[in-house]
């Protein structure tokens, strides 16, 4: 299809269209290209010796017998690592993690040694012939005991500098808080001593794992003019400054190249594999492969595990008038973007509601487990499991009905939020009502019988975008007229490259499909902050726009500096053909885009703007109760989230479905178990995802449009909206259908049954 | 290590032969001795179904079928499932119901699916989520998969479609 950015030719809107994804084919016909199953002429495979132990002091590692085996070419330890990089520390918030354990380990997984040969097997096998002796350490795993454990997983702390609400940690020595974020809205003792009712409760979430089907996998070519990292990475332009960084190289010569990526949910951002396989790409002066087995997933980055205490004062017409929120955030043994997560998940505790005085406390704790990072949601899927829990206990409590509990205290339009900043955009009645409307909340419900019993439950949620944040995009438009678009971020499968051309479409008035997005490379593309948070579709839409209007008004001036006359219907070839006399040139436009942002007062927390938009989203549940087992059966799951404008409505459905289905393996059975501090079920066959098997009888996705007013073409980020809200519902229907609350995930057969004997005042014997 | 041997087998329609030693998985001689890379490795345990292979009318996990065994035998991977201008009623299908996230999965799932269309041309739900039970998606395509699967049955029971038989 021709490109013609011709203002007398109308193409019609490409906003609202569920045009077809742009990659289907090299999907389908597996020709896509992952870096997991990449090769690169000359080389070599590395195998990681992982520690055996949570905490210790590294005595000593024989890898002489490793070394001797046939085929081996390189066993490599901290010592290597610091000839060739002397400070081998990275990571996006804290330079805490060392490239391999240098003389301690931190977490049971963690690498201390690589094996480098040309054939994976032979290295996989001098892995089996390395030892390692410690000195073992106390360890401390559990959030809440991080904090007053009297070991501590880090010496000192060492923030990057990147964050200036990380600064006033530089240098703290004997603490295991990687951040203390508070929020101070009013004056929370004094209302919630006056309050009628007070509600107190704890809650806690699991430690689960993104388990994307790629596993992480980084090659990197290093020539001592320049290296090329090919990886299966979320954020390019992060791992190019960071490795820069470490090189102590200008970034121009750092080039990063993503091909497809199979998926991320966050935790293929910032940096995992890829100053390793620089490192001993280094050392070997040969392209090397770090590639992740599934087992080792369990070993890079997790979902935050988090306890949160909530505490809420009500007085006799219902209402709300304090909350005081203090959330504990399991860190792992390094930062990652765990302090983030705490600030920017943490601001938003306290949940959708108009309550006038609130304190928020969030902690990011070092503990000797896998690092934890972002998992799509950075954080406010824990939250939201825990403060509507807590409001469906209220209500039925108080007995009000769950809905109008929360109609009588849901933030609107107008109103401040916590954080001070002024709730804007943000649809929470529409989607409350959709999700009511969608269960039948006021409909008769069969509640089942016998063993048998069925209970409704839902839940609401907002998010704050990660901000600020910048993207960059440029388009280029070829002699012919026909564009394309080169930007940062990255299609993991999310469908950002169909829905980033749609929006280079309607900006140009050309179709959808005769955009070209060029493969994600450093070299070539501009910068973007990373794909993440529900970012990308807004920051990088803006960024679209701006750089559409740089085209459009070169084509202008190229229009007049051609003589012809303003308002002429000469296709963009034709200019080209005038100007330089054949099909010739080209017209680049770029726009950058960073919103508006006042970073939060150190004191209390407070931001007139802490964010360029709200995510909302809802969900209600129907579930079935074997009282016999405790098994819940999932009977329905609406989904509802605000999508703004909704750019391609079959791209919002999947993300809505995808990210309620994964949540619901979160809150029905997944669990990384923790003995000791090893993990005893790091595989798929001991961890279970879910399947066709485990999806609901009927499952309902829908979005409410409400255009975002300062929102590219009123759209706004979905990517995990969907997440929010499905645990609480499943949670507050569990207790419907037979009155026992669980105030853990997951909620497995055995934890329902033990409550469902509790309740009837025959417990089961403890584990 | 150990003693390799030259194996024969018919690939995706075309005679071959491959060195292999005995402990190769047949994705690993697929992917480093002919450059298919559409059936991948995940798990590593054959439950995610992403590594799906067909042999001699079977599907099989390629993560842990011995590429020895396939001597003498048929393989069929995703590459062989298209034709120079036509993709497969699957492949259409899977585009056209958006079935797919990242699509690292994709090719094991167009594999079970082409064979349960081989053997139920109009399977109900019960039977498409029982062919496909051992194929995880982590970006959850389910119901999407269940919608292309029934538009794919529809596209072959009228258009006609490879099989792999």
């Amino acid at each position: 299809m021709a490109a013609i950015i011709d203002p007398s030719i109308k193409v019609g809107s490409q906003i609202g269209r569920s045009v077809l994804r742009v990659e289907g084919r090299d999907k389908v016909t597996g020709r896509a290209e992952y870096t997991h199953t990449m090769r690169l002429p000359g080389m070599l495979h590395a195998k990681l010796f992982r520690s055996t132990v949570p905490h210790g002091k590294i005595k000593s590692v024989d890898t002489r017998a490793a070394e001797k085996l046939p085929g081996v070419l390189h066993v490599v330890t901290i010592d290597h690592v610091k000839r060739v990089i002397p400070n081998p520390y990275y990571g996006p918030a804290f330079h805490d993690q060392p490239i391999l354990a240098d003389e301690k380990v931190r977490f049971v997984g963690e690498p201390v040694a690589a094996v480098l040969a040309r054939d994976p097997h032979v290295a996989d096998q001098a892995v089996q012939l390395i030892t390692a002796e410690y000195e073992e350490l106390p360890a401390v795993y559990d959030e809440i005991d991080a904090l007053t454990a009297q070991t501590f997983v880090h010496e000192e702390l060492r923030p990057a500098g990147t964050f200036t609400d990380l600064k006033h940690l530089q240098g703290m020595r004997k603490t295991n808080v990687a951040l203390d974020y508070r929020l101070r809205r009013g004056n929370f003792e004094r209302a919630y001593a006056a309050a009628e009712y007070k509600f107190e409760h704890e809650f806690k979430t699991q430690k689960v794992v993104h388990l994307s089907f790629e596993p992480f996998a980084t090659i990197a070519d290093y020539r001592p003019d320049g290296v090329t990292i090919h990886t299966a990475s979320q954020g390019p332009s992060f791992v190019r400054m960071e490795i820069a960084r470490l090189l102590g190289w200008p970034e121009n010569k750092v080039r990063v190249k993503v091909p497809y990526v199979g998926s991320g949910y966050g935790s293929k951002l910032y940096i995992k594999l890829e100053a390793l396989a620089v490192a001993l790409s280094m050392i070997a002066r040969r392209p090397v492969k770090v590639a992740a087995t599934m087992e080792e997933m369990f070993y890079q980055v997790t979902k935050h595990p988090c306890t949160f205490r909530i505490k809420s004062g009500v007085d006799k017409n219902g209402k709300i008038l304090a909350r005081k929120c203090e959330v504990f955030w399991n860190g792992g043994a390094y930062a990652d973007i765990g302090p983030r997560v705490t600030q920017k998940a943490g601001l938003t505790a306290s949940g959708p509601y108009d309550i006038d005085d609130v304190d928020i406390d969030s902690y990011a704790l070092y503990t000797n487990v896998t690092p934890s990072g972002s998992l799509r949601g950075f954080g406010v899927p824990q939250l939201v499991w825990a403060y509507e829990s807590h409001m469906d206990m209220m209500a039925r409590a108080l007995n009000w009905d769950p809905a109008e509990f929360r109609r009588k205290n849901i933030l609107r339009e107008g109103s401040p939020h916590a954080t001070g900043q002024t709730l804007a955009d943000a649809p929470l009645d529409k989607v409350l009502n959709t999700v009511l409307d969608r269960i039948g909340w006021n409909q008769p419900f069969d509640r089942g019988s016998g063993s048998t019993r069925r209970g409704r439950g839902f839940g609401i949620a907002i998010k704050a975008v990660t901000s600020p944040t910048t993207s960059v995009a440029i388009i280029n438009i070829s002699a012919d007229g026909s564009p394309t678009l080169y930007c940062g971020t990255v299609d993991m499968g999310q469908g950002s490259d169909t829905a980033l051309a749609q929006l280079v479409g309607e900006a140009l008035n050309v179709p959808t499909e005769s955009v070209r997005i060029v493969q994600r490379d450093t070299d070539v593309v501009p910068y973007d902050m990373g794909t993440l948070g529900s970012r990308s579709l807004f920051h990088m839409g803006h960024a679209i726009q701006r750089a559409a209007a740089d085209v459009r008004s070169k084509i202008a001036a190229l229009r007049q500096e051609v003589g012809e006359p303003e308002g002429s219907n000469l296709p963009i070839s034709a200019l080209f053909q005038k100007r330089y006399g054949m099909q010739a040139g080209n017209i680049i436009g770029s726009g950058v885009f960073k919103p508006d942002y006042i970073s939060p007062s150190r004191e209390n927390g407070q931001s007139p703007n802490i964010t360029p938009f709200w995510l909302i989203s809802g969900a209600g549940a129907e579930v079935e109760v074997d009282t016999e087992t405790g098994h819940v059966r999932v009977t329905k799951l609406i989904n509802v989230v605000d999508a703004g404008k909704a750019v391609n409505p079959k791209i919002v459905e999947t993300q809505i479905s995808g990210g309620a289905v994964m949540q619901l393996g979160f809150t029905l059975f997944e669990k990384i178990h923790i003995d000791g501090g090893q993990i005893t079920n790091a595989s798929l066959a001991d961890y279970k995802i879910p399947g066709f098997h485990d999806l609901p009888n009927a499952m309902e996705n829908l979005y409410v449009e409400h255009e975002e007013t300062n929102g590219p073409f009123g759209a706004k980020g979905v990517g995990e909206s969907s997440m929010f809200c499905v645990s609480p519902a499943i949670a507050n229907a569990l207790d419907d259908a037979v009155g026992v609350r669980l105030t853990e995930l997951p909620l497995t057969p055995e934890a329902v049954f033990r409550a469902i004997r509790t309740k009837a005042g025959k417990p089961l014997e403890s584990e | 290590m150990t003693t390799a041997r030259t194996i024969a087998f018919n690939l995706n329609g075309a005679h071959v032969t491959a060195i292999v030693q005995p402990h190769h998985t047949l994705i690993e001689v697929l992917q480093a001795q002919f450059g298919l890379t559409g059936a991948r490795e995940s798990c590593g345990q054959g439950l995610c179904g992403c590594c799906t292979v067909i042999i001699n009318d079977h599907p099989v996990s390629g993560c842990l079928y011995l590429a020895a065994f396939v001597d003498g035998g048929k393989v069929t991977t995703i590459e062989g499932l298209e034709t120079p201008n036509e993709l497969s009623p699957v492949q259409q299908a899977f585009i056209e119901a958006s079935a797919f996230q990242c699509g690292y999965c994709t090719p094991g799932f167009v594999m079970m699916v082409t064979k349960l269309l081989d053997e139920h041309s109009d399977p109900d739900d019960e039977t498409i989520t029982h062919y496909l039970s051992g194929n995880l998606c982590r970006c959850a395509a389910y119901p999407e998969v269940l919608e292309a699967v029934k538009l794919a049955a529809r596209k072959r029971r009228t258009v006609g479609g490879k099989s792999l038989g």
